[in-house]
């Protein structure tokens, strides 16, 4: 599937709920689903900045295309990098650089997260692009 | 003055903020520790200040300057009788406990630590090395101040550059957040020139048994700072009782405005101590060779104080005490006991905190659950409660936990309220989990 096809799936899974405290519950969810990094990344060199719980997240390149892997000790945050891991993984870096991310503002999902969880999905974000960047040669 | 009946539907009525719903649902605002909602009588006053007497204070020779400029004297009055300080003059308006922790650090640093500062590097010995004794569970306003000017005056000194002291003495808690009497005692014997303490600590909610501290901390001829943020909304405060020093307050946390606080110091320090800022009222003869200063508290006061919120001070210092503070004490009191019972029954809750001596608050994390995203769910169902670090990081580390869950009551909280929390967080831990 294309960033498209994926960000066009989540913002109707997100819009089949009225209710914030569903959609949450669909974070959580996801959280629990987030494709874990591998215990040695788990440190201080992937950790993103400005997040107030503590998010790790890995970027490997296979076949042209990156591959993420994540873990946070919240499990809404851990939620929130799946969703874009969702969005990235398996994507090639042109791909991701060149993304739309105004899927974000569909679902709402910045507007109904704290000023600091906004900012935190901001630096992953960035932090995401920022590897695309290193690994689109 | 007669006192009002504790009538907890009159007091909310007090309160308009609370009648509110967030997310659709009724707020319950257990943040209190973090700042207390303002009852209708001190927005009252701050308004009818601006309104109808705004003017700046001290200087004028016309009506409304030196009408304004009783009112803030009084409210100065007001202030020093609720803690029963010995003068009004003994009563600095600062903006909060923050910046009264920050003052002290600087101009009691300052007259304490100079004539060290002076010493010779030869003679300076690690033994008079200047040093300050805060606890474990001090909130970073009462560390970092002290931290810094200690760092400002080792860095100006080669010896201790070189051997890296450490002199902040921190003393010892216990796992249920209890300070240890006995390494108080073996610090003061290093000959500390500061002891700096809060009363109850805004994370665990100890109360310390401050008056014992404060005469150990005398019996070494160590000045001792309180710091009472957390106290005065709460508890009956006689600084002549406590024979502290110095105590140091916020105003937002007691219902009176943001912007406006105190620091009480015994008259004869104060006199000792040089000024922290300068310029407006605080000088008494300028010129650019020279200038002196105004007597205390004026020295302390530089600029244009915050009149309003100073008379939203006093307002909210008589609202405190038109009731009986006994009864007021016990109703805090029994929420906090009726809360802590509650939360027991969820599983996996483990209290960070548990003091014989509590009030105000109860801090808790549960096992396998992000601080955070519990914040985050009941945040959903209209529940304030604060979680992180509560500016206390050597606190969550102490403890191994990235922060809490934190709520704290004022006498306008309910049990009813109580009762939407746990089951707000009994259904947020469900869905954590």
């Amino acid at each position: 599937m294309t960033i498209k096809e994926i960000q066009d799936s989540i913002v109707e899974e997100f819009s089949m709920f009225d209710d914030w405290m569903d959609r949450y519950a669909m974070l959580i969810e996801m959280g629990k689903e987030c494709p874990i990094i591998d215990p040695q990344y788990r440190n201080d060199n992937y950790l993103i900045n400005g997040c107030q719980s503590r998010v790790w997240l890995h970027a490997e390149k296979r076949d042209g295309k990156i591959y993420f892997t994540a873990d946070s000790d919240a499990v809404i945050t851990k939620g929130i990098i799946n969703l874009l891991i969702k969005v990235f993984s398996g994507q090639t870096p042109a791909d991701i650089l060149a993304a739309d991310m105004s899927f974000l503002d569909e679902i709402g999902l910045k507007e109904h997260l704290s000023p600091t969880r906004s900012n935190g999905l901001l630096s992953m974000v960035k932090q995401m692009m920022l590897y695309a960047e290193v690994m689109n040669n | 003055m007669s006192l009002n009946h504790f009538d907890i539907n009159e007091i909310r009525k007090q309160f308009p903020v609370l009648d509110q719903q967030v997310y659709g649902k009724q707020l319950v605002y257990f943040d209190n520790a973090a700042t207390t909602q303002k009852p209708l009588c001190v927005i009252e006053r701050e308004r009818d200040y601006y309104l109808h007497e705004n003017c700046n204070i001290h200087r004028g020779v016309h009506y409304l300057s030196q009408m304004a400029t009783e009112a803030y004297e009084n409210a100065r009055k007001t202030v020093a009788q609720f803690i029963n300080a010995r003068q009004a003059q003994e009563i600095v308006f600062t903006r909060g406990t923050t910046e009264s922790l920050n003052l002290l650090a600087t101009s009691l640093g300052q007259l304490l630590f100079s004539d060290e500062n002076k010493t010779s590097n030869f003679k300076l010995q690690a033994s008079n090395s200047p040093k300050v004794v805060v606890s474990a569970m001090e909130h970073h306003s009462n560390m970092v101040p002290w931290q810094q000017m200690l760092d400002r005056i080792n860095n100006s000194d080669r010896i201790n550059k070189i051997n890296k002291m450490n002199n902040l003495l921190v003393i010892r808690m216990d796992k249920n957040g209890v300070l240890d009497l006995n390494h108080y005692e073996e610090l003061l014997k290093q000959r500390p020139k500061i002891v700096s303490i809060a009363h109850i600590s805004n994370t665990l909610g100890t109360v310390n048994p401050i008056k014992e501290m404060i005469a150990m901390a005398h019996k070494y001829d160590i000045p001792v700072v309180i710091d009472g943020a957390q106290s005065m909304a709460h508890q009956v405060i006689d600084v002549q009782d406590l024979d502290c020093d110095f105590y140091v307050f916020s105003g937002h946390k007691m219902y009176a405005p943001m912007g406006i606080g105190g620091l009480y110091g015994k008259m004869e320090w104060l006199e000792k101590m040089p000024p922290y800022q300068f310029g407006g009222e605080m000088v008494d003869k300028v010129s650019f060779e020279k200038t002196t200063f105004n007597k205390v508290p004026f020295k302390f006061e530089a600029g244009t104080p915050n009149v309003g919120a100073a008379l939203g001070l006093e307002t909210a210092v008589k609202f405190i005490q038109s009731f009986d503070r006994q009864e007021v004490e016990a109703y805090e009191d029994e929420l906090l006991r009726y809360a802590t019972e509650k939360l027991s029954t969820i599983e996996g809750i483990r209290f960070i905190g548990q003091a014989p001596k509590r009030n105000g608050l109860i801090s808790f994390v549960i096992d396998g659950i992000h601080p955070y995203d519990l914040g985050t769910i009941i945040d959903k169902m209209g529940v304030a409660v604060r979680t992180g670090h509560h500016c206390a990081e050597p606190v969550m580390t102490f403890f191994d936990i990235p922060g809490t869950v934190r709520a704290s009551f004022a006498m306008y909280n309910t049990k009813e309220e109580i009762d939407i929390f746990v089951k707000a967080v009994n259904k947020a831990a469900t869905m954590l989990r």
